[in-house]
C-alpha cells in the first residue's frame, strides 16, 4: 500500500520543517567570493607575491583547524570556509614583502589560538585574523611595517621599500602626500585603484567596494556598521584632521587610505564578535571610527583599523546587552504597571 | 489599490501554496471508520457519553463537555461504537477516543435550524456555538463559546476574521472565501453580534486576489464589515500580528487580544459558526489542505473528524516514492507524524507530505554564529539568539529574563538560523523547565 510506513519510516522532529538556503558555509563562502576583486587587483600590483603570501595564510588556517577538530575528535568543519575567510583576510592584511614564518605563525595565532581554543566558530571573542595580525605586528615590527611599492615583483622581494600614504600623512601632511602623487585627483585615483604601498589587499578601494556591494546586495551585511564607521571617520578627519585647524581635514584621503574599506565592510562586520542587534552595530561602528581616527591623528602607529576593531570587539557582547531589541507589546505593559 | 497592512519583522518563505490553490473543495469519500478524540480541544477533554457496542447517528453528542473550557465531540458518522481506548493523536498525545463503525448509511439526528438567526440574543448564539462543539479551526482549538464570553472589564469593540492563512502550503481557509464568501461574512455577522460589536475586519494576504474580489463582493452591502489586504509575510495570521496590522494595537506582553478590545476568529471557524447558529449543525467535519510533493494529487478535501491520515492519503493517490516526512497542519508550526493512523481533528488545517526534495534535515546543527538574523525576524522582538545560547547552557531562569514566554514559537528565528539551530525546541525545552 501506497501509505506502509514500516516499509517507510517518516522523519519525525520540531517545527518548522522548512528552512531557508542560507548555510554557515554559504555565507562564509560568499564572503571569500566577495574579496576576489580585491585580491586579483592585489595580484596585479603585487604579482606572485600576493599569491604566496596569502596562499601560505589560507593553506595554515585551513590545515590547522582541522588537524586541531581532528586531534580531539571534535565536528570537522574546515571545509565551512570559515578558517579559509580567515587565513584570506590575514593575507590581505600583511605586507606582501614577509618572510615566510609570518603567514605561518600569523594563521596559527588565529585560528588555533583565537579561534579554537575558545570554542569554535561562534565563541570567539575576537576577529581571528586581525588577533593574527595584532600578535604580528607586536612580535615583527619591522618586518610588518615594511612597505614595497606596488609594481610586479617576483617570489624574492627586492628591498625598494616606501611609506604608505598614511605614513606619509602622518609624518610630513597632507601638502607632502599631494606632491609624492602629483596633485589632488592623481592622489584619490591612485587611492581608488590601489596603486599604492600598502598591505596585500587595502590597496584598491573600488575593488573591496565592489566585493562590499555583493554582500549587501546579498543581505550578508547590512549598512549599519560600515557606514556608522566610515561616517564617523569621515567626520573627525574633517574636524580633526587638518593642519590648519578645526574643519579644514581631507575626509577622502583618510576614508581611502589603510585598512578602512576592508576593515568596514569585511572585518568589523564579522558576526560572531559584532553586536547582533542592530541599534548595537551602529554604536559599534562609531566607536570603531572614533578609535581608528584617534590612533591615526594622535597614536604611536599611522594605521588604528585594526586596533579600534579588535578594542571593539571587547564591548560587543556589552553592547548587546544594552540595546535589547524593542519587544512586542512591551511599551504598554509598562504603561499597565504605573 | 488599497493599502496593504502588516507588521514589523517576519519573513517571507516560499509559499508553494499553488500546488492546491485551484483545486476546489471536495468531499472525501465516506470513512469506514472513524477515530474520534475525546480531547480536540484546549481544556478539559469530554466526558465519554457512549458504551462499546452503542449505535450512534451523524451529528450525535458522544462525549459532553467537562467544565466551563471544555467542549462537546458529536459523531461524524452513523455506525456502531467499537472501542473506547487512548489513541495517538496528530499532536503526538495518547488521547482517550471514541472508534466508530460505520454503517454506511450515513444517517443524521435533526438539527436545529434557525432561519431567523440574526434575531438571537447573544446568550442564545453561544449556546448553539457551545454546542456544537466548534473550536478554532486555525490549530489552536480553543473553544469558541469561551473566546465569545470575555468577562466584563475586557470591553470588545472590533472582531477580526484571519483570513491571512500564512502558513506555505495551506490553502483550506483559502478556498473557503472564494466558494462560500457569504457564509464567511454571515459567520461574521454572528460572531459579532454574539459580542455586540459592530465593527469587523476580514484580513486577506495579498496573493488571495480571488478571494479578495470574492470576499469584498460578499460583503459590499456591510457598511460595518472592512475587508483589509494584508502584506504577504509569515506570520501575518498570528493573532497579534493581525491586529496589529489592521488595527495598529499592540497586545501587551503576556496579555491576550481581548485586552485590547479584538476578538480574532479563523475563517473555517466562522463558517461551522454559521452552520451552527443557522442549522443546528454541530462541528464534524472541515476543510483540510492535503498538499506537499510527496503527495500524488494534492487536494483540498471536506473530512469528517475522526478520519484518519492514511485514509485521507490514500484518497490523494498516495505518497510518492521517497515521501519523508508527514506533517498535521502547516510547515511552520505543524507536527511531524511519526504514524499515519491519527484521526483528523477539528483542528486539523492541513496534511502536508515533504518529498525528498523539499525535505530539509535538522539533525545536524552548529554554534550560534550571531549574525542576528533570528533579531532582525522575530515578530515579537525577542533576541533569539540569546535565548537559544542560554537555554543551550541549561539558563533557564535568565531565559526567562529575556522574555522567554512571550514566544509563540512561530519558527521564523529557526527559519533564517544559517546554523540550523533547533530554536523552537530549544524555546519548548526552556518552557517545560521553567515556570511562567
Ligand atoms: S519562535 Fe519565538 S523567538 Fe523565534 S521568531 Fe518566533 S516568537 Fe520569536
Ligand atoms: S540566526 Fe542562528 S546563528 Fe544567527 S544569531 Fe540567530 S541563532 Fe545565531
Amino acid at each position: 500500500m501506497a501509505t506502509d510506513v514500516k516499509s517507510h519510516p517518516l522523519v519525525v522532529s520540531v517545527s518548522p520543517h522548512v528552512r531557508d538556503e542560507e548555510s554557515i558555509a554559504k555565507i562564509m563562502w560568499t564572503v571569500n567570493f566577495a574579496l576576489l576583486p580585491a585580491f586579483i587587483m592585489s595580484v596585479y600590483y603585487f604579482g606572485p607575491r600576493a599569491v604566496y603570501v596569502t596562499g601560505l595564510c589560507i593553506l595554515t588556517a585551513v590545515l590547522s583547524e582541522h588537524l586541531f577538530q581532528k586531534g580531539l575528535n571534535r565536528k570537522i568543519t574546515s571545509t565551512d570556509g570559515s578558517a579559509f575567510l580567515t587565513g584570506l583576510l590575514l593575507g590581505m592584511n600583511l605586507p606582501p614583502s614577509v618572510p615566510f614564518y609570518i603567514p605561518i605563525v600569523g594563521s596559527l595565532v588565529a585560528v588555533v589560538i583565537t579561534k579554537m581554543l575558545f570554542g569554535g566558530l561562534g565563541y570567539n571573542i575576537f576577529n581571528p585574523a586581525l588577533v593574527g595580525r595584532a600578535f604580528l605586528l607586536i612580535s615583527w615590527p619591522k618586518l610588518m611595517t615594511i612597505w614595497s611599492t606596488p609594481t610586479a615583483q617576483f617570489l624574492a622581494m627586492d628591498a625598494k621599500t616606501t611609506a604608505t600614504p598614511l605614513g606619509i600623512l602622518k609624518e610630513e601632511g597632507a601638502v607632502k602626500l599631494m606632491e609624492v602623487f602629483g596633485d589632488k585627483m592623481s592622489l584619490y585615483s591612485h587611492l581608488l585603484l590601489g596603486n599604492r604601498a600598502g598591505s596585500i589587499g587595502e590597496t584598491s578601494a573600488i575593488a573591496l567596494l565592489i566585493g562590499a556591494a555583493i554582500l549587501i546586495y546579498k543581505k550578508y551585511i547590512t549598512w549599519h556598521i560600515p557606514f556608522s564607521f566610515l561616517g564617523t571617520v569621515a567626520v573627525a578627519a574633517w574636524i580633526f584632521g587638518g593642519k590648519g585647524g578645526l574643519f579644514t581635514g581631507d575626509p577622502v584621503i583618510h576614508l581611502l587610505s589603510g585598512g578602512l574599506m576592508l576593515g568596514a565592510f569585511f572585518m568589523a562586520t564579522d558576526y560572531v564578535t559584532c553586536p547582533t542587534i542592530k541599534k548595537g552595530q551602529i554604536i559599534f561602528g562609531i566607536g570603531c571610527g572614533a578609535i581608528t581616527m584617534l590612533i591615526r591623528l594622535k597614536g604611536g602607529f599611522p594605521e588604528g583599523v585594526m586596533f579600534a576593531i579588535l578594542l571593539m570587539n571587547c564591548f560587543a557582547p556589552l553592547i548587546d546587552r544594552g540595546v535589547a531589541p524593542k519587544m512586542f507589546g512591551a511599551v504598554k505593559k509598562k504603561e499597565e504597571k504605573k | 489599490m488599497s493599502k496593504v497592512a502588516t507588521f514589523e519583522r517576519g519573513i517571507h518563505p516560499k509559499y508553494n501554496k499553488e500546488l492546491s490553490s485551484g483545486k476546489s473543495i471536495t468531499p472525501a469519500k465516506l470513512p469506514q471508520r472513524v477515530v474520534i478524540p475525546l480531547s480536540q480541544h484546549i481544556g478539559a477533554p469530554a466526558k465519554c457519553e457512549v458504551k462499546i457496542g452503542d449505535e450512534v447517528k451523524k451529528g450525535q453528542v458522544i462525549g459532553s463537555p467537562a467544565g466551563f473550557v471544555s467542549s462537546p465531540v458529536h459523531s461524524s458518522i452513523s455506525g456502531k461504537v467499537i472501542a473506547i481506548a487512548d489513541f495517538p493523536t496528530a499532536v503526538g498525545r495518547l488521547v482517550p477516543s471514541v472508534v466508530i463503525e460505520s454503517d454506511g448509511k450515513d444517517e443524521a439526528v435533526s438539527f436545529k435550524e434557525n432561519p431567523n438567526y440574526m434575531n438571537l440574543s447573544a446568550d442564545e448564539i453561544k449556546a448553539a456555538i457551545k454546542d456544537a462543539g466548534i473550536v478554532g479551526m486555525g490549530g489552536a482549538a480553543f473553544p469558541t463559546n469561551v473566546k465569545l464570553s470575555p468577562p466584563k472589564e475586557k470591553p470588545i469593540d472590533t472582531v477580526i476574521l484571519n483570513g491571512a492563512e500564512c502558513e506555505p502550503y495551506l490553502t483550506a481557509d483559502h478556498r473557503l472565501m472564494v466558494e462560500r464568501p457569504k457564509d464567511v461574512v454571515e459567520g461574521l455577522k454572528i460572531i459579532m453580534r454574539s459580542l455586540g460589536v459592530n465593527k469587523g475586519y476580514i484580513g486577506i494576504e495579498e496573493n488571495k486576489p480571488d478571494a479578495i474580489a470574492a470576499i469584498k463582493s460578499a460583503a459590499s452591502g456591510e457598511s460595518s464589515i472592512e475587508v483589509h489586504t494584508l502584506e504577504i509575510k509569515y506570520p501575518q495570521g498570528a493573532e497579534k500580528m493581525l491586529i496589529k496590522a489592521i488595527k495598529n494595537r499592540e497586545v501587551p506582553s503576556k496579555g491576550l487580544p481581548m485586552d485590547v478590545g479584538v476578538v480574532v476568529q479563523n475563517i473555517g471557524t466562522a463558517i461551522a459558526i454559521y452552520e451552527a447558529v443557522r442549522f443546528g449543525k454541530p462541528l464534524i467535519e472541515r476543510v483540510v489542505t492535503v498538499t506537499g510533493r510527496g503527495i500524488k494529487e494534492p487536494r483540498n478535501m471536506m473530512v469528517r473528524v475522526g478520519t484518519l491520515l492514511s485514509d485521507v492519503i490514500d484518497q490523494c493517490g498516495g505518497l510518492v516514492e521517497g515521501a519523508v516526512k508527514v506533517i498535521s497542519g502547516g510547515p511552520m508550526m505543524g507536527f511531524a507524524q511519526w504514524t499515519l493512523d491519527v484521526p483528523v481533528t477539528k483542528g486539523t488545517s492541513g496534511i502536508l507530505v515533504l518529498s525528498e526534495e523539499e525535505y530539509v534535515s535538522s539533525e545536524e546543527y552548529f554554534a550560534c554564529i550571531r549574525c542576528g538574523r533570528c533579531v532582525d525576524v522575530c515578530p515579537m522582538g525577542l533576541n533569539p539568539s540569546m535565548l537559544s545560547i542560554l537555554i543551550e547552557k541549561g539558563h533557564y531562569e535568565e531565559a526567562k529574563d529575556y522574555n522567554l514566554y512571550d514566544c509563540f514559537e512561530c519558527g521564523s528565528c529557526a527559519y533564517v538560523c544559517p546554523a540550523k539551530r533547533p530554536m523552537v525546541q530549544f524555546m519548548r525545552l526552556a518552557k517545560s523547565q521553567v515556570k511562567p
